[in-house]
């Protein structure tokens, strides 16, 4: 219906017309696939002569394979899995990506049972704990469960996710090791040295496998951590926001194969998600409610107006009752959140090393040769560009593009404090009291 | 000259009407309608019961009530629907007359509408996937029963394959299948999708072997009176099937259609469930997936809707068993 009211400009004619009409993109029942629900919903896609169907997908691998295979023309895709296919990590196939979909928006769960025993020592501040909460928390829970001779295990999504990395490093920070992945000896299970096991779960069975006990917490987005409020499950224990301040979170990723063949079409799709997620953190989130709302539908996440609105709308609610605001939960469009960044790509690249999916130490600029190779952030200026000369956006929406060379400022406020800047990856990574540095083998 | 026969099990009825009211007509209507209706009422209260005592984290287990609440959602979701399609088309055609305008030699090309499918629609393309690969299966299975059931030689040498294959379950073969169809099928501009390939020939795979087996032991327990009367009319091999195979073997060749037709219905919901290809097993999935307060509701509705159309699907060959076969005694229940 909101779609129907839009009426079709005028095809400007700065992109030359799509080569190809009808896309099927997929996506994984997340809020964070907002931008293409909104593309779709208010007409943007249409609007570049793009016939969208957009279907969601079983977990991430299916995804990743159907966008490799051809079934679909791009996806809603983790930041990682680009890259760990681009350099052969699970699935070797070029994808590249020109889009960044959101910042933030994920959170760490645990069981009550593990919230209770954690809650003992955390300091207190107005009858509430004290927020960021800490690993250092964890640690003594995980202690104990050692004595008595069990696991602890912890779910997250897919292991090249930002969530199995936002895990590990909330887990690392607070002195737990997470384990690490040794592909080069077949081990690809990422347990070794392990204090906490963390194993793949997908995003919606996150709550079903808490409530089983097969897990005892897990790392998720939205709106899975809130549905375990909302149905007593478990109790969220810090956002990645407070791990890692304006973290990028998903990608719109293609194969490299099918940008190459649709140039055009693929600066279309672009265009149109630019549109989405500007409309999406406009007036200062004013369209959120109406996000919900099309969220809310059976076909893209699905789940309760009430429990999607939670997070969306600028609060988290952590344990029960206990709601705080956390404005940018979900950031979509400001801070240019869209614009791919090389040091983003380069960052989840050191993860990828620190828990040693990447074998070798590898120079500082292999980092970059690789974050090149997979985010374009040229397709991303032409769309831009092209939504300027409309008139839909402004240059002020935009990083400035003739002096832009892809990197953030150094960034510092993560959760260990230690400092992120995207040039010098093998002395960030020399940093960390756990994880592999330069020239470590396992 | 048109006489109509009422069916059997309406002549009670029309005895009633007619005022003859004896023990038999009153037997009659217990037994097709009173016990059934009571069978049903029963069901329906003890589930009402039941389900106001199972909690889960996504609520209540749904009832009958919220079922029919759920149903009516789900017809109101596909009218809102078909609305929202007609206004896609609505905007493509102004999209195409824009196109024109501005570029003149352009071909224009009507697509299909993007939106998601419905409730109902999901429930067309299960049954459109579940006749195609039962229809490819008894295709393939019919005339190689018959083959199998008249040559001892070439019974011994597939039986050890067919004894291996059926009990493989769909939820195997699926992700070869996947595979192979992905690999052989490359056209860029696909007549068919791929899923809808995935989920026939996994169905295809699974209900197979019922129909193959009971048509090469239809074939198989001809009477030899039967066999005999051919050799002396000197009937070709073709002559001999059509005439004296076939009718004999043909109750068995359905009791084994219907095994496969029950078989692939329920090898399809749980293969689009596996591989999320568009159906009903689709829809299931989804909605567990998301997680809402209505989506067990909804999945019972899909349950109501799996079980009736298996029913009815039943229904079906028995009464195209009916049609074809002279032993109307061997086409009961």
């Amino acid at each position: 219906m909101l779609a129907g009211l839009v009426a079709i400009p005028a095809l400007a004619e700065t992109v030359g017309w799509p080569e190809k009409a009808e896309l099927k993109f997929g996506f994984i029942k997340l809020t964070d696939m907002a931008p293409l629900a909104v593309a779709y919903e208010k007409g943007y896609f249409e609007e570049e002569g793009l016939f969208v169907t957009l279907e969601a997908q079983a977990n991430w691998k299916v995804l990743l394979d159907r966008v490799i295979d051809g079934q679909l023309d791009g996806a809603h895709m983790l930041a990682g899995q680009p890259l760990g296919a681009t350099i052969g990590y699970g699935t070797q196939a070029h994808i590249i990506t020109a889009f960044s979909m959101d910042l933030n928006g994920n959170g760490i769960t645990v069981s009550n049972d593990v919230w209770q025993a954690m809650k003992a020592s955390l300091p207190e501040q107005d009858g509430k704990p004290l927020h960021p909460i800490k690993a250092d928390a964890l640690k003594p829970v995980v202690e104990a469960y050692r004595k008595e001779g069990k696991t602890f295990r912890m779910g997250m999504v897919f292991p090249v996710s930002t969530h199995n990395y936002e895990l590990r490093y909330w887990l690392a920070a607070g002195g737990l090791n997470p384990g690490f992945y040794a592909p080069h000896k077949g081990d690809t299970s990422g347990q070794l040295q392990a204090d906490v096991l963390l194993s793949v779960t997908p995003p919606p069975q996150m709550p079903a496998t808490l409530e089983a006990g097969t897990i005892h917490g897990y790392c998720v987005g939205e709106p899975w951590n809130q549905q375990a409020v909302f149905k007593g499950i478990g109790v969220p224990v810090i956002t990645d926001y407070e791990i890692w301040k304006n973290n990028p979170e998903k990608v719109f990723g293609v194969s490299k194969a099918w940008a190459d063949k649709y140039p055009n079409t693929h600066i279309r799709v672009v265009k149109a998600l630019i549109r989405a997620a500007k409309w999406l953190d406009e007036n200062d989130n004013a369209n959120r409610a109406e996000a919900v709302k099309i969220l809310a539908r059976p076909n893209y996440v699905g789940a309760d107006e009430e429990v999607i609105a939670n997070s969306m709308t600028g609060t988290f609610e952590y344990e029960k009752g206990d709601i705080r605001p956390v404005p940018d939960f979900n950031v979509f469009f400001r801070h240019n959140a869209t614009y791919p960044y090389y040091s983003d790509a380069i960052w989840y690249l050191t993860q990828m090393r620190r828990w040693g999916q990447i074998s070798e130490s590898k120079p500082d600029s292999w980092y970059l040769q690789t974050a090149q190779k997979v985010y374009r952030p040229d397709v991303y200026a032409a769309a831009a560009k092209a939504l300027i000369d409309e008139g839909k956006m402004s240059a002020a929406d935009f990083p400035d593009f003739e002096n832009e060379d892809g990197f953030k400022p150094p960034q510092s406020e993560f959760i260990d404090g230690i400092t992120y800047d995207g040039r010098h990856p093998n002395t960030y990574l020399n940093q960390f009291p756990i994880g592999l540095k330069d020239g470590d083998r396992l | 000259m048109v006489t109509m026969t009422l069916p059997d099990w309406l002549a009670p009825y029309r005895d009633l009407m007619r005022g003859k009211a004896g023990p038999a007509q009153q037997q009659a209507v217990l037994r097709q309608l009173v016990w059934p209706l009571l069978g049903i009422a029963l069901f329906l209260l003890l589930w009402h019961w039941a389900a106001q005592n199972i909690q889960t984290s996504l609520g209540q287990f749904p009832g009958p009530a919220t079922v029919w609440e759920q149903t009516q959602a789900l017809y109101q979701e596909h009218r809102e629907g078909r609305q929202r399609e007609a206004a896609f088309h609505e905007r493509q055609e102004k999209y195409i007359e824009t196109r024109l305008a501005q570029q003149p030699d352009w071909q224009p090309v009507r697509r299909d509408y993007t939106g998601a499918p419905t409730f109902f629609d999901q429930v067309g393309t299960s049954l459109i996937t579940v006749m195609s690969g039962f229809l490819l299966a008894s295709a393939l299975a019919i005339p190689l029963g018959i083959v199998v059931g008249l040559s001892a030689g070439v019974h011994a040498a597939v039986n050890p394959l067919i004894q291996i294959f059926k009990p493989v379950s769909p939820l195997a073969w699926l992700p070869l299948v996947t595979m192979v169809v992905s690999a052989v099928y490359t056209s860029s501009d696909p007549w068919l999708a791929k899923s809808f390939l995935t989920s026939m020939f996994t169905v295809t795979l699974c209900c197979l072997w019922p129909t193959l087996l009971n048509t090469a032991v239809g074939v198989t327990s001809v009477s030899s009176d039967l066999t005999n009367v051919s050799r002396v009319l000197r009937l070709n091999a073709f002559e001999h099937v059509r005439r004296i195979v076939l009718p004999s073997a043909l109750p068995m060749m359905f009791t084994g259609l219907r095994l496969s037709l029950g078989i692939a219905w329920m090898v399809l919901i749980a293969a689009e469930m596996l591989a999320q290809n568009p159906g009903l097993g689709k829809f299931v999935w989804d909605e567990f997936q998301n997680g809402s307060s209505q989506s067990l509701g909804r999945i019972m509705v899909a349950v109501q809707v799996i079980g009736l159309i298996g029913f009815l699907l039943d229904r079906l060959m028995l009464a195209l068993q009916r049609f074809l076969v002279w032993d109307k005694s061997a086409a009961q229940r």
